[in-house]
This record gives structure tokens, C-alpha cells and sequence, in this order.
């Protein structure tokens, strides 16, 4: 999409703990900084009378037998500090990872790279998207292109909440179209309209037809469909998107996904 | 033995490679499948049973009694999550960014919190001859994953289990992975695969899990995963070819252990040579 919308957009890549989209766009980084999530309790073993206090008040289960903090389970509540009795915990900023804003060959571009097990990525994608936002306006750019994370947790929530417009990438197998109406009902939770591409179409026609079927009582328009092909993949290796590298055919439809998704939001 | 079936990248075959694995395996042995994606279960589509709730997850909410409150701010000023707006006349609880950390009760000088549960999401169960398959399921809309994972690890109980994990690398995967002896990391030989694969290492080295590799959908790509797990000494246990057939079956809901009897064999190997510890 941002492939064609260029130069009419600038991109935010929100799949924060696996963010690819470097890795086909090229991004010259521009500026960055330190990304700190939620706070993370600093043990002083000296004063620690090892009471045990701190792992019974952790709903987290973030402390350990030893007393040590188990990173990927705080939720940097700050419990545990309040409730020490010899005050040996202190909560502190923990570095959660990194943002980027960066330039491409298909304009501006908003990154960022959670570290791993890291919290926050709720959080980080909101600052992604707040970055991208004030960039845009900053080069006076019409839209917003968000590339959202798999599931429907929180990274999900934070990557939808008040767009103008969700595009579900789907696919003719038994778990894509579980996972896809489960994905619609949150951002139907979250009041966004949903477009629909499907991805893959031709691998189960029958499949196909039930999403189209679907769609149709949903009243969801289905804005693209692509076939399943092995050489799609080669464009990645090359590091350029699908649209710069494909035939006539498929760059057709990718045009039609684009030009159709603009005539949706105008049509708000 | 507990293999957690993880990768960085979404769709890479981790269910794919734990359901066949677990549906080959338990007809000689009992096996547990645990689907611990609460987000996107995926498992019990390729099952073909019935399962039925074991048990409700739930998180605690504070309750503000109005009478006691002397809307002094502490508790607002405590919550690190901004769920609590303490105004003039009255105190509100924003719950989906709430945690049920309990602390806003503990600050509260007057006794005015107390707690009322939500339902976030559930367990359920259901067995398919010497497969007993558990799942976590999130309610769409909620925010918190890692409460459902935790529940559903209570139900890990035959000497086999299998748990397919959510995708990336944050807090759901990492909980799901400590609760492992062996994780197996399922990837293709693309950019993107081998991008997330090595932020999926990264991980997995943190938790201090012992781990290998499985590409899938081989020949699709090029070569750069096996470049990869040789520079990094970690083994590739196992290379899945990109095959129509599997892709179809796969699409239909039907598990390739029937139609594919060789690569069953090769997935009830594997597992062995993990419990026998030759790895």
C-alpha cells in the first residue's frame, strides 16, 4: 500500500516485538530514542531481610523463591516496593527498547524495536503511532498506513483504537477464518470499520467463497483477493515490496486494494 | 518432556508442527496438546472434537465505596496504569487498562477498595483418543493475555506435552516458554522468518530454554536459515518441504499425519531424540 500511496503517506510499523517492515523499505534512520515501558523494582540484597513479603503481595508471580525479579512477568505495578518493610525495593525506569523515525523510498516511517520478553508493547505502539501522527502532519501527508501486529491483546487494541479504517488481511484455510471473525469482533468492539483482503485465494476456492459469503451478510466489503504463490517471496529476498517487483497482474490488484480503501475513508 | 512450539513470526507452522506432532505421537502414548495462543486458538480446528469449559479466568477490578471515599487521590496517584480518575464528586475505574495489581486498596488510607472479579477469558478441554488437548481462550476485546497462559499451565499433566505457543516474542510467549524443558523455534527461509527467528532466539537465551530449529515450507526461500544456525550453533532438527498438499490439507483442517505417514515418523523422531536427551 505505501508501495503505491507514495508519496501521499507515511507508514507506522507497529508489529513491535517482530517489525519487519525495515527489512523491505530500507529506512535511512533519522532520529531515535530509548523506549522505557513500565517500571521494574531494584532489589537491594544488602537491605533485603528476605521476609518474603514482596512474593506474596506479586499478583504478577514476578518474584522468585530467591527473591529475584522475573523481568517478563513485572508489570511494573510498584506493590512490591510499597509493601517492603525495610524499604530494600525501589522502582525505576527500565529500558524496553527502541524507536525510530526514518525516511524510505516511499517517504517517512515510524519503527521500533521491542527488547525481548519486553512490557509495554501496548504502550510502544502508542508512542509508534503518535510519532507517525506528527510526522505526517509535520509533511503535510493524507494518510496513515499502520502495520498491526498478529492477535487481538493489547499491542492489537492500541494499534486500532480510533483509526479511521482496519484492513483484515485473511486467508481460505480453517484457522484463517477463525482467527478473522475473532479480530472482527474487536475492532468491532472498538467501533472501527473493516475492510477485507484475502490472501491466497485460490489455495481452497470453496474456502473462498464461504469468506465471501461471510463478508457479504457482514456487509464488509472484500477490497482484493491474491493468489497463492511461492514466488511472492522473492521480492523479500530482494528487499523491495511485492508491488515493485510482480507482474502486471498482481500489480493490478494491489492497485485496486489501495484505490478502493481510499474510496472507503472518503466515503466516511 | 515439555516442548513449547514458539517462532518470532506469526503463520510460520507452529500449530501445523504441534497438533501433527502430538496427534502422531499419542497413538502409542498419553499427550497433552495445550494451545497456550489465548489470543488466536488455533488447535482444536484441526481436531475435530468437542471441548467444553474447565474453568473461567477472571482478574480483579477495585470497587470504590462512595460512602467511605474521601477522594484523597491516593489510589489515583498510586496506579502506574492511569485506570483510576479521582475527580470532584466522585473516583472512576477505566477497567480495560486496569491490572488487578491491588495496590490502589493497600494506599487507600480509609478502607473505601474493595474487589469485584471480570471474566477475561476461560479454559477448555477435550480428548481425542490418548490426546487430552487443553486450550486458552481470551475474550475478544480484553487486553491481558498472560492470566489465561498462567491458568491453562495448571493443566499440564502426562509425561508428554506439547504446547503451542503464541507468536512474537513478548510477555504471552515468554510465559509460555518458561513453562518448557525444550523449545522448538518453527521458521521459513525467508527475510522475515529469519528476522523474527533471531529476535525468537534472543528469547528463548534470556529464558535459559534449551532450543532448536525447524523451517518450514523449505525450497520456498533461499538459505540463509541454515547459514544462521550454523553461525549460532544451533541445531536445525527438522526441514518441513513446501508442498501443495500440506498446504491443502492444512487449509481443510485435516492434520497431515494420515496422508503422511514419512513425515509423521519424522516428527515421533524428533520428539524422541529430545526426551532421550541425544540433542
Amino acid at each position: 500500500m505505501a508501495a503505491i500511496a507514495s508519496p501521499r503517506s507515511a507508514i507506522a510499523d507497529c508489529d513491535v516485538d517482530a517489525s519487519d517492515l525495515h527489512l523491505v523499505t530500507s529506512p535511512e534512520v533519522e532520529k531515535s530514542e530509548d523506549f522505557f515501558g513500565l517500571d521494574i523494582p531494584i532489589i537491594d540484597s544488602a537491605r533485603c531481610t528476605r521476609c518474603g513479603l514482596c512474593r506474596q503481595s506479586c499478583r504478577f508471580d514476578a518474584i522468585d523463591g530467591s527473591i529475584n525479579v522475573i523481568e517478563d512477568r513485572c508489570e511494573g505495578c510498584g506493590v512490591c516496593e510499597l509493601v517492603c518493610p525495610v524499604g530494600a525495593i525501589v522502582m525505576e525506569k527500565r529500558l524496553d527498547g527502541r524507536i525510530f523515525s526514518s525516511m524510505t523510498r516511499f517517504g517517512p516511517m515510524v519503527h521500533a524495536a521491542l527488547k525481548a520478553g519486553g512490557e509495554g508493547s501496548g504502550k510502544l505502539v502508542s508512542m509508534v503511532r503518535e510519532w507517525t501522527r506528527k510526522k505526517a502532519m509535520e509533511m503535510k501527508k493524507e494518510f496513515i498506513i499502520v502495520d498491526g501486529p498478529p492477535g487481538i491483546g493489547c499491542p492489537v487494541i492500541s494499534s486500532i483504537t480510533g483509526a479511521d479504517l482496519s484492513v483484515i488481511v485473511t486467508e481460505p484455510t480453517v484457522s484463517g477464518i477463525s482467527d478473522m471473525k475473532r479480530i472482527l469482533e474487536v475492532t468491532e468492539h472498538f467501533d472501527v470499520r473493516s475492510l477485507c483482503i484475502i490472501n491466497k485465494w485460490d489455495l481452497n476456492t470453496k474456502k473462498t467463497k464461504d469468506i465471501e459469503s461471510f463478508m457479504d451478510q457482514k456487509g464488509i466489503p472484500i477490497i482484493g483477493k491474491l493468489p497463492y504463490r511461492t514466488d511472492f517471496n522473492r521480492a523479500q529476498i530482494l528487499g523491495r515490496t511485492l508491488y515493485e517487483e510482480a507482474e502486471v497482474e498482481v500489480r493490478e490488484v494491489l492497485e485496486g486494494i489501495w484505490n478502493r480503501t481510499i474510496v472507503e475513508l472518503k466515503g466516511d | 518432556m515439555r516442548i513449547s512450539v514458539a517462532s518470532g513470526k506469526g503463520g510460520t507452522g507452529k500449530t501445523t508442527l504441534a497438533v501433527n506432532m502430538a496427534l502422531a505421537l499419542s497413538r502409542e502414548r498419553d499427550v497433552d496438546l495445550m494451545d497456550f495462543d489465548v489470543e488466536e486458538p488455533d488447535c482444536s480446528n484441526f481436531l475435530g472434537i468437542g471441548t467444553e469449559k474447565v474453568s473461567d479466568v477472571m482478574i480483579d477490578n477495585p470497587v470504590f465505596n462512595r460512602d467511605i471515599c474521601t477522594r484523597c487521590g491516593e489510589c489515583g496517584r498510586f496506579c502506574r496504569y492511569n485506570a483510576i480518575a479521582v475527580l470532584k464528586d466522585q473516583v472512576m475505574l477505566f477497567p480495560e487498562l486496569c491490572n488487578g495489581c491491588g495496590g490502589c486498596a493497600m494506599v487507600c488510607p480509609v478502607g473505601a477498595i474493595s474487589y469485584t472479579s471480570r471474566r477475561i477469558g476461560e479454559v477448555r478441554s477435550g480428548q481425542l483418543g490418548a490426546l487430552h488437548f487443553h486450550e486458552g481462550v481470551l475474550v475478544p476485546g480484553e487486553a491481558k493475555a498472560v492470566p489465561v497462559i498462567d491458568e491453562l499451565m495448571r493443566y499440564a499433566a502426562q509425561d508428554i506435552v506439547i504446547m503451542d505457543s503464541p507468536p512474537g516474542t513478548s510477555c504471552p510467549m515468554m510465559a509460555t516458554v518458561r513453562g518448557s524443558d525444550h523449545c522448538i523455534l518453527v521458521t521459513e527461509p525467508t527475510p522475515f522468518g529469519l528476522h523474527d527467528l533471531r529476535l525468537a532466539v534472543a528469547a528463548v537465551r534470556e529464558i535459559g530454554v534449551e532450543h532448536g530449529i525447524v523451517i518450514n515450507r523449505y525450497g520456498s526461500g533461499d538459505s540463509r536459515i541454515e547459514e544462521y544456525a550454523k553461525e549460532e550453533g544451533i541445531e536445525v532438527l527438522l526441514k518441513i518441504p513446501q508442498d501443495m498438499e500440506i498446504a491443502r490439507l492444512y487449509s481443510d483442517g485435516i492434520p497431515f499425519v494420515d496422508e503422511r505417514p514419512d513425515i509423521a515418523k519424522e516428527l515421533v523422531d524428533l520428539y524422541e531424540r529430545l526426551e532421550g536427551g541425544s540433542l
